[in-house]
């Protein structure tokens, strides 16, 4: 695969806050790319300096391993996507369209043919004429994202681009957006802090907090192996145990040794053990490799949530099993469901759902006391 | 209490068009009378039409608030852009207060002042008279500047400054993005500024009167000289014809108002809001 966009080592500060701290990312071709983070983590920082709003402080980026950092927007063979369209209210919806390819000079009659190809791509072809403040949210979207694609860019940056949409609308979105960039080949840098959009429809996902990438890969590795419990817990839910990893495939939590398929850690080497709550099997209490007390059920539809009391320690568990309140079960655990990460800054920041149960309460009565 | 409010009303208006309604009708009064209407004539408006220096006085001051107009218009939309984007709070704040002295500044403070400084100015340069249309539009720019900053910069506010991006992201140069972006939506607050600086240069009495040469005098000042003397009906015919037209620069400016809010709320209504969490 062709690299596209390089950013190296590149720092960004406002007012002296570190927004991005030593950051590198490769961008490849034809590529469906997500940047995917809590506010504040520098995701929208990173994708307005690759679209040419911002200068980094320090480090480069290349576009085609051509040094960019200080070429104006105009000149760059990016468009965006705004969070909020930013569709020129005084022009109708072809002129909108219509607006880069007139700033090229383009003759009028492949202007024409140019913006209703695009406006059929987009499925709008019948509001050519329509102002664009009468269109609703979802139509707005379409028409940004026609005007972005018709100068075929290299590359695509969309930023949060279905936030203000309602659900079942981002739903159609996102597998419309995902046809989109399957049918142009251009590459797409999306960001958003949703982690299930995020999940269904990247190549690759970049998981960032505080300025600093934590993990990049494929949704199913991000999912399956997280690097630490900040990226474990932002995507999906974990139950994160202190343990100890005692020899290769052999490990400690709970009191209680496990098989796992992890390996390449020193032994006695103190770790952070990520179980997910599907991946837990409900037996009875005589079976159980850990024992438990219920102390909360949740009906969510597709299976149950339940948080369990281990030792002190809640897990939370998802069950299609029916379990009651203060109901004494064991669990069981296959090796693969057991993923060890070494420890980090973030251990011990996330992944017990101890507070879980009384967050719930403080919302439903904001005068009680714990 | 509906009565009340009623009655208020009606006084107001009665008050605020009671001397106008006496003028127009005396405008057309056949006699000099001012308190006998003897018949229904256009002869002011015909000697009006006659009386040379009148109407040469009724061009000064349309040539005058015209240049006015034109000259603050596009210095008060560039001064706007450029206060806008100040980043530092407190420069901004002393740019903005700058700004206000000529509108809160009295007009006869203003007058002299300026007259000084003309005067002072053309004596460095030898001249023997120093005040003339220039001065006089310089003046006037003065002080119509203020008014149309504070009608662009609002509207510089309100627009979504993704706008201007979004242009440039699209092949835009800066330059080329304000006049196809910025201009259009600023547009509005750019035409009332323009139709305020018309109206206020227009009927300026005070500082004209301290700024004016001879060699050019605007209309308020040759009624002004006249009072010493009669003021003739003509002038009533005058005044009649001046206050429709002021009327209809009025009427102009809120329909241009009417139409770019009726479109700002368009768009909000039909563009979801939300929260933003933009970093």
């Amino acid at each position: 695969m062709k690299k596209i966009i390089e950013l190296k080592n590149i720092s960004k500060a406002f007012d002296g806050e570190l927004i991005l701290d030593n950051i590198s990312l490769d961008i490849y071709d034809n590529e469906f790319i997500t940047l995917l983070g809590p506010s504040g983590c520098g995701k929208t920082t990173t994708l307005r300096l690759i679209g040419g709003f911002e200068q980094p402080d320090a480090g480069d980026i290349l576009f085609m391993g051509e040094r960019m950092n200080h070429t104006p927007p105009h000149k760059r063979n990016v468009n965006t996507v705004f969070q909020k369209y930013a569709l020129f209210p005084h022009l109708n919806v072809f002129e909108n369209v219509a607006f880069p390819l007139r700033e090229r000079r383009v003759p009028k009659k492949e202007i024409h043919e140019k913006v209703h190809e695009m406006l059929s791509l987009v499925m709008l072809e019948s509001f050519a004429n329509r102002r664009v403040t009468s269109l609703s949210g979802g139509q707005q979207q379409r028409v940004a994202i026609a005007r972005a694609l018709i100068n075929h860019p290299k590359v695509l940056l969309l930023d949060e681009p279905l936030g203000a949409l309602d659900l079942k609308l981002r739903k159609d979105m996102q597998q419309e957006l995902k046809k989109i960039q399957k049918s142009t080949g251009i590459t797409f840098i999306f960001v958003t802090h949703d982690q299930e959009e995020a999940l269904s429809m990247s190549d690759t996902i970049v998981v960032m907090s505080e300025g600093k990438i934590q993990q990049i890969g494929a949704p199913s590795d991000i999912y399956n192996e997280p690097v630490n419990a900040f990226v474990a817990d932002f995507i999906g839910e974990s139950n994160i145990i202190d343990g100890v990893m005692l020899e290769n495939y052999k490990v400690s939590f709970s009191g209680h040794i496990f098989t796992c398929l992890d390996t390449g850690f020193a032994q006695g080497e103190p770790v952070d053990v990520v179980v997910r709550p599907e991946d837990v099997d409900i037996v009875p209490e005589s079976e159980g490799m850990l024992c438990g007390v219920v102390t909360q059920v949740t009906f969510m539809g597709v299976h149950n949530e339940i948080i369990v009391d281990i030792g002190g320690f809640k897990w939370m568990i998802q069950t299609t099993d029916s379990v009651n309140v203060d109901e004494r079960i064991g669990i069981y655990l296959e090796p693969d469901a057991i993923h060890i990460m070494k420890k980090s800054k973030y251990s011990g920041m996330f992944g017990d759902y101890s507070s879980y149960s009384n967050e719930l309460d403080e919302l439903s009565d904001p005068g009680g006391e714990e | 209490m509906k009565i009340t409010s009623k009655i208020y009303t009606a006084l107001i208006f009665v008050f605020l068009f009671a001397p106008i309604a006496v003028l127009l009708i005396f405008s057309f009064n056949e006699t000099k009378s001012l308190s006998v209407f003897s018949g229904f004539s256009l002869k002011w408006y015909k000697e009006l039409l006659g009386d040379r220096s009148t109407l040469e006085s009724v061009q000064n001051t349309l040539i005058l608030a015209f240049s006015a107009t034109v000259v603050s218009t596009v210095m008060g939309t560039a001064a706007a852009v450029g206060l806008h984007r100040l980043r530092k709070k407190w420069y901004r704040g002393l740019i903005n207060t700058v700004t206000n002295i000529p509108m809160i500044n009295p007009d006869i403070i203003t007058g002299i002042s300026m007259m000084l400084v003309f005067v002072f100015v053309g004596r460095l340069w030898g001249a023997s008279t120093s005040l003339n249309f220039w001065t006089m539009l310089i003046a006037h720019v003065t002080f119509c500047l203020p008014y149309v900053i504070f009608q662009v910069l609002p509207k510089l506010r309100q627009m979504d400054k993704d706008l201007l991006e979004a242009a440039m992201d699209l092949g835009c140069t800066p330059m080329r993005a304000f006049f196809k972006v910025t201009l259009p939506e600023i547009l509005p607050g750019i035409i009332t500024g323009a139709i305020m600086a018309f109206t206020l240069s227009l009927d300026d009495f005070v500082i004209s009167y301290f700024t004016s040469g001879n060699d050019f005098q605007t209309l308020p000042i040759r009624i002004y000289g006249m009072t010493k003397k009669t003021v003739t009906p003509k002038m009533y015919a005058l005044a009649t014809i001046i206050f429709f037209v002021t009327m209809t620069l009025l009427l102009l400016n809120n329909i241009v108002d009417d139409e770019d809010s009726r479109r700002k709320r368009e768009l909000k209504k039909n563009t979801i809001k939300q929260g933003g969490n933009k970093k």
